[in-house]
């Protein structure tokens, strides 16, 4: 569906292949909107995928048993086709933005579990003797030592996970009128070039946008990881 | 600086460490007293359960039976914690903490039990003068931009951080060359004749226990003691086979690095005598000097290069026996 603005450019009319005029016209009601939207979704999949992972992984790394059946499950969650959950889960939960979401933050536990649990367990074994020689509880030992050690592998799965979800996040317009998908789902009927590919190039942007973020958090977060070997 | 705290006694009493499955203990029946601020240096073969038994002390090894007390106090009746909060801890690896500058590294135990910041800075920047790492160049380094010489130091100043009465050592110098390993030692026991700290020094290497130790106790595999004395009397009356093959065939040369010319009777200078040595001299060099230069003799001289006497290889056979 081309927009009836009535006074659609040439570009537009020849439906090359970007017109920055129609990016310019549909800016404020069409792309920033989607672009909102899109943040949105990533923003509470990601946040609410993490929360899960992060708590199961604590309690994985003080109890191994439950790391099998977490990682069993989050794998084949992550195995099972977008389309075909969203289908799955549409009968249970409507085409609603819960729908969505519950797809996205599944498909962000894998990474998300392994990453933190691995972080974990990365500290040395000599620094957490160490600790306990000094008399930290265990409490102690996983908020002030384990933890800010495992910052660089969580930040890493967070990277990933945070990407994958905003590219994965497109498909969400099969089930609501919600995110950079919407746009791009109305421009491939009439097959409109510059719809797709502003649509694509903003979640591509966005990808990168907010990958860079993470590093830049990580890199406030964690100095100790970057400073200079010799002083 | 603070008056160090009044040293403690420790005492193992029985104690014993069996673990499960195993037909060995790997500490069996281990009776000994550590006097208030001596150094008592655990060696042995590996598997004589020297660490094992360092742990006994700050509960990171629970008893199987028997007891340690720390200070008359059985370490079964305190709280695993704050037991561990009181004890310095140092290990091979050192162990500082990758995140944490040098200075939340020496912090670590001030920080848990509580002191105020300023407190905390103002004995950060004491211990870190103590180890010889000037504050103002380590304060705000990570581990990561330390020599392994440096990493050690900050992990004696961490563990003196809260002025322990009581130190656990495991092995902190192994890891060491040999030259930062001297230094080390040196500085070790420069800051234990400050501090007066009851020390336990777990080493494999005789020699390092002949140097830090005041008693040395000897185990043998299984966590048996073989014999626990000062360095001199283990040297010149090795209790069996084991210790004697233990401390080396040299062990005549080892008592006699043990003592120094300035200790020992010495006879008249009469005429002149060569070779020439300081009396700060150990035994063991003044003989090498003396075998060196084919003398039977040696001239002793103070300070001020004043002859003090004469040293005779018969006078040297004497003093061993």
């Amino acid at each position: 569906m081309i927009p009836e603005f009535g006074k659609a450019s040439g570009c537009v009319e020849e439906n090359r292949f970007f017109c920055v005029d129609w990016v310019r016209d549909n800016w404020a009601d069409v792309l920033q909107p989607a672009l909102v939207e899109h943040v949105k979704l990533t923003a509470i999949a990601v946040a609410a995928g993490f929360a899960i992972a992060f708590v199961a992984a604590l309690v994985a790394h003080r109890f191994r048993l439950v790391e099998g059946p977490f990682a069993a499950f989050s794998a084949i969650v992550y195995t099972i086709p977008s389309i075909a959950l969203f289908q799955l889960l549409v009968p249970v939960t409507g085409l609603s933005v819960l729908t969505v979401e519950i797809a996205l933050v599944g498909y962000t536990l894998l990474i998300l579990f392994r990453n933190v649990l691995e972080g974990l367990r990365s500290t040395p074994p000599e620094v957490l003797e160490a600790a306990r020689g000094m008399g930290y509880t265990r409490r102690q030992t996983l908020w002030r030592v384990e933890l800010p050690l495992a910052l660089p592998a969580i930040v890493a799965g967070l990277r990933v996970a945070t990407v994958s979800t905003i590219a994965l996040a497109t498909i969400a317009a099969f089930v609501i009128p919600e995110g950079l998908g919407r746009p791009i789902f109305i421009a491939l009927r009439d097959y409109f070039k510059t719809e797709i590919v502003a649509a694509g190039l903003l979640a591509i942007a966005l990808a990168l946008v907010a990958d860079a973020l993470l590093v830049l958090a990580q890199r406030a977060l964690t100095p100790w990881a970057h400073a200079r070997r010799t002083a | 600086m603070k008056a160090p705290r009044q040293a403690v006694e420790i005492v193992f009493d029985h104690a014993t460490k069996r673990y499960p499955g195993r037909t060995v203990p790997a500490v069996d029946d281990l009776s000994l007293t550590i006097p208030p601020g001596e150094v008592c240096c655990l060696v042995g073969p590996s598997g004589g359960g020297k660490t094992t038994a360092m742990k006994l002390v700050n509960r990171l090894v629970e008893l199987s039976s028997g007891d340690v007390r720390v200070d008359g106090r059985s370490v079964r009746s305190l709280d695993q914690t704050e037991l561990r909060r009181g004890i310095g801890y140092v290990i091979q690896q050192v162990g500082l903490f990758p995140h944490m500058s040098v200075a939340e590294n020496v912090a670590t135990v001030p920080k848990l039990l509580g002191w105020s910041r300023a407190a905390i800075g103002e004995r950060v920047d004491e211990l870190l003068d103590l180890v010889d790492l000037p504050a103002r160049d380590y304060r705000s380094r990570y581990a990561l931009q330390l020599s392994g010489g440096e990493r050690q130091r900050v992990g004696l100043a961490r563990a003196l951080a809260a002025d322990p009465p009581v130190m656990l050592m495991d092995e902190p110098f192994g890891a060491l060359d040999p030259i930062t390993r001297a230094r080390l030692q040196k500085e070790l026991l420069r800051i234990q004749g400050e501090l007066r700290k009851t020390i336990i020094f777990v080493t494999h290497d005789i020699d390092e226990a002949i140097l830090v130790g005041d008693r040395i106790a000897i185990l043998r595999e299984g966590g048996v003691l073989v014999q626990y004395d000062t360095p001199d009397a283990l040297l010149a009356h090795p209790a069996d086979e084991f210790v004697a093959r233990f401390v080396g065939a040299d062990r005549g040369l080892k008592r006699l690095s043990l003592v120094r010319l300035a200790d020992v009777p010495l006879d008249a200078p009469n005429g002149t005598v060569t070779p020439v040595a300081p009396e700060g001299t150990t035994l063991r060099d003044a003989l090498s000097l003396m075998l060196s230069e084919r003398s039977q003799q040696l001239l002793v001289v103070d300070a001020d290069d004043r002859p003090t006497g004469v040293l005779t290889l018969e006078r040297l056979t004497e003093l061993l026996a």
